[in-house]
């Protein structure tokens, strides 16, 4: 085969696969397994409780976290629905911890999709979210959850063995916090 | 084989920045439109930190007219030009600065947003964004005559994403070009506005 017509044909697979891979991850579906997300364990002290991860660790995975269901919000402290949605947000949580019953079982965190330490920190203190939040800088996280847009939240149940899957995901802010609690009570099997 | 290695090399280019994460808040749904990866820098800086900033006059979304010496003695300046109603990075970025407007107050700054858009554009897209507390002024006509005082409007007629800090002197403090195809850290911009109360 001459030089040419192999250059050729590489080059033509190198298209496709852009082709394939430009149509990009698919956002994660309910019943489907979350892609594994690595992250930093939280500096504050009142996180790395609320999470159960040990202050001697350096990262952490979602199963890892002290729950039997873990809600991911996808936000930016960019992204004008998020910052109306926030207040909201905030409720759920409240909601939630001031449930004994609910308490140590379901745990939220925040992913903030291309926000820097910074600017997570600064939605963080402008709101006074309770929750940790986690800066994805360079969207590498939000890269593998089909680049969603925000905010998308993704309800993960995590079973005693460890093993975990999605049992919800969804665009769009949730408006109302106790009917959003119901919804992921009764998705979660609770 | 050198004319090909050419040809793998946009290929890789293409395959590794041919998305745009920026711009996906639901509130632009399908609005926002991807010019794909431009050129970081398309423009060079006219102005100088040190030097009396370029006044100009710009009409607003308000109907107002806006000057840059209308704050001479009573505010520091940010101006932020952003190359583009409608595309993904700068849709992201004022929504952004909206929420920061506790940064810009501590330290006595106002914030001015301009692009080369139209009065109607602008008013469209930043409805989107909810309420800005500040101006948004249009370089639309003549066009980009303010962005080129500056130095930075690109040869396609749209400005740099490029952020300046003017004191209440009028003194460029300053004067920050970013990359077209990425927001600017927020952390820069709140740092240099704190050391113009340290000086």
């Amino acid at each position: 085969m001459k030089k040419t017509s192999i250059v050729s044909w590489v080059s033509i697979f190198l298209l496709l696969s852009i082709g394939l891979l430009s149509a990009g991850i698919a956002p994660p579906e309910e019943g489907g397994v979350l892609p594994e997300i690595t992250l930093p364990a939280p500096e504050v002290p009142t996180h790395q409780n609320y999470l159960g991860i040990t202050k001697n660790k350096k990262t952490f995975r979602i199963p890892e976290i002290k729950a039997e269901v873990v809600l991911i919000e996808i936000f930016s402290m960019y992204c004008p629905y998020c910052q109306k949605d926030a207040p909201v947000v905030n409720e759920l949580y409240n909601k939630i911890a001031q449930d004994e019953k609910l308490k140590n079982k379901i745990k939220l965190i925040g992913i903030g999709a291309g926000n820097s330490p910074f600017e997570v920190d600064f939605f963080q203190k402008t709101y006074g979210v309770n929750f940790p939040l986690f800066p994805d800088a360079e969207f590498s996280i939000h890269k593998m959850l089909g680049e969603v847009r925000t905010p998308y939240f993704i309800g993960v149940k995590i079973k005693k063995d460890g093993t975990y899957s999605i049992f919800y995901s969804k665009r769009g802010a949730i408006e109302n916090a106790s009917k959003f609690l119901n919804l992921i009570l009764s998705k979660a099997g609770y | 084989m050198k004319k090909y290695s050419k040809i793998f090399f946009a290929i890789f280019v293409l395959f590794f920045v041919s998305s745009s994460a920026f711009g996906l808040s639901d509130a632009f749904k399908k609005n926002v439109y991807d010019p794909g990866q431009l050129k970081p820098i398309d423009s060079k800086l006219i102005v100088k930190v040190g030097e009396k900033a370029p006044d100009f006059t710009l009409p607003s979304l308000s109907g107002e007219k806006i000057s840059l010496s209308q704050f001479e003695g009573k505010k520091n300046v940010v101006i932020s030009f952003v190359p583009a109603a409608w595309t993904p990075v700068c849709s992201d970025q004022w929504p952004g600065y909206n929420l920061a407007k506790v940064i810009f107050e501590k330290n006595g700054a106002v914030l001015l947003g301009i692009t080369v858009d139209n009065i109607p554009t602008l008013y469209a897209w930043t409805n989107q964004m909810g309420n800005l507390w500040f101006p948004v002024l249009s370089d639309f006509w003549p066009h980009g005559k303010v962005s080129g005082m500056f130095g930075v409007l690109r040869s396609d007629g749209v400005a740099e994403r490029a952020l300046f800090i003017i004191d209440k002197k009028g003194v460029l403090r300053y004067a920050h070009v970013s990359d077209i195809n990425k927001r600017p850290d927020l952390k820069d911009l709140a740092t240099e506005l704190e050391k113009l109360n340290k000086n």
